[in-house]
């Protein structure tokens, strides 16, 4: 049901019966590791290009999130996909390998919470029993795609961030025990004019604001209805840029309850400059992390905004600016 | 002595320049690249490049500038030796060594690791 202006309210409250988050060897020494479910040491997972690391990440989240939600790939009835690859090619190949119907959706790093809001629409409006959704994003494959071949060794500035390495994914459905996926608002594209494609953080910290104002105003609710708001990829120049816009806009989100998957996901002492970024970087850490502190009793209520950067090589090449987009989900134990 | 210090002062100098051209300009490395090499051709041309590798040795000589200034030297050197069309077989007299140190070592090290990344 639509609430306000671009939210949605799941009335049936579909459930992530399963979720499941994959990392590499950076993720593995990170803040969060303990709640991954796998962890691989080799950045190329035995494959002879970061691509194809990345769809094996993928093919792994996917395979982990069906088991432990006590499914087969047959039970579920779509699969929605998104990561950073050209022609989204990670998702595509994960899907043909699933063998499960398909909608690819390409979001940047929005994708995971674009992926989870449409899973559960799919479920709450009985249009799918199970839908299983999923990002991936590499490293490697990432810096090739938007920045400089790796082995060039290009300076970064220390507001760039560090693409997680690694994939996550979830299997929402209508009956269930797990979290559930109250409400969804879906974002609209913002560009403040900002070109520079190392200072991500900065150019989608007002898209977050502007899904963030909107969630509120929809639902009509407080920020501190929520146990934890965290914004998926800013790092820590955009998150304050972030903190700092929402105070003006009179939105008091409480200091200790609002973070970022970005600053989360890695500790203090790893060398990745301002923060996590990519699609695995908000879907790993809320379907490993916070779904592990929601089960342990940590969480009741959070609220995840996923960001997203809709600039190409190619847009950045011509030099038009970078809009951005975030997508929020409201998830309760 | 004094060589290595001027050395060390003007290959920084350099490097400086490089690093004020990516950081407050926002160039690209491919940009800074070339915009040095431009740069140190210009120089060259002009005259005012070789006196600097008299004066600072390896300092002026080893950043991609002094490419920029050999280039013009051999243009210029072939010019006068066979006419105009010198300029076009020049460029490549002194620099040849320096390409094809790329290629070759270039190429043994894409048989050692992996060029893929």
């Amino acid at each position: 049901m639509i609430k306000g202006h671009q939210t949605w309210v799941f009335e049936s409250k579909p459930v992530i019966i399963g979720s499941a988050a994959i990392g590499g060897p950076f993720e593995a020494q990170g803040a969060l590791a303990n709640d991954f479910d796998l962890l691989h040491e080799d950045i190329w997972l035995g494959q002879d290009s970061f691509e194809k690391a990345e769809k094996k990440f993928m093919e792994q989240a996917c395979e982990t999130a069906i088991k432990k939600a006590g499914l087969k790939k047959e039970d579920i009835q779509f699969f929605m996909g998104g990561d950073l690859i050209n022609q989204i090619i990670s998702s595509s190949f994960t899907a043909r390998t699933l063998g499960v119907p398909y909608l690819g959706l390409y979001g940047a790093c929005s994708s995971s919470m674009e992926g989870l809001a449409l899973a559960s629409l799919l479920v709450d409006s009985k249009f799918a029993q199970n839908a299983l959704a999923a990002t991936s994003s590499h490293n490697g494959a990432a810096e090739k795609q938007y920045r400089y071949p790796t082995e060039y060794g290009a300076q970064k500035p220390p507001y760039a961030q560090w693409t997680v390495t690694g994939s996550g994914a979830a299997v929402v459905s209508q009956h269930g025990k797990g979290p559930r996926v109250v409400a969804s608002t879906i974002g609209r594209v913002v560009d403040m004019g900002l070109s520079d494609p190392f200072n991500m953080g900065a150019a989608m910290a007002p898209a977050a604001v502007d899904t963030i104002e909107a969630h509120f105003r929809d639902l009509n609710i407080e920020p501190s209805q929520y146990d934890l708001i965290a914004t998926g990829d800013l790092g820590r120049v955009g998150h304050e840029i972030a903190a700092e816009l929402l105070k003006k806009h009179g939105i008091n989100i409480p200091k200790e309850i609002f973070t970022d998957c970005g600053i989360l996901i890695y500790k203090d002492d790893q060398p990745v400059f301002a923060g996590g970024s990519g699609c695995a970087c908000a879907a790993t850490t809320t379907y490993g992390h916070f779904i592990s502190r929601m089960k342990r009793g940590e969480l009741n209520k959070i609220l995840v905004i996923a960001t997203g950067a809709l600039l190409s090589p190619m847009s950045y090449q011509q030099k038009e600016s970078i809009p951005c987009i975030a997508h929020a989900v409201s998830i309760e134990m | 002595m004094d060589k290595l210090i001027w050395a060390f002062i003007i290959g920084g100098a350099i490097c400086v320049i490089g690093q004020i051209l990516m950081d407050s300009f926002k160039l690209t490395p491919a940009h800074t690249m070339c915009t040095l090499v431009v740069a140190g051709a210009v120089l060259g041309g002009l005259g005012l490049y070789d006196p600097l590798v008299k004066f600072a040795g390896a300092g002026a000589s080893v950043p991609i500038s002094s490419f920029g200034n050999q280039l013009v030297k051999g243009a210029l050197q072939e010019a006068k030796q066979t006419g105009i069309i010198g300029v076009l077989t020049g460029i490549f007299e002194i620099t040849s060594a320096g390409i094809s140190a790329a290629i070759i070592f270039g190429f043994l090290s894409s048989l050692v690791f992996r060029p893929k990344g």
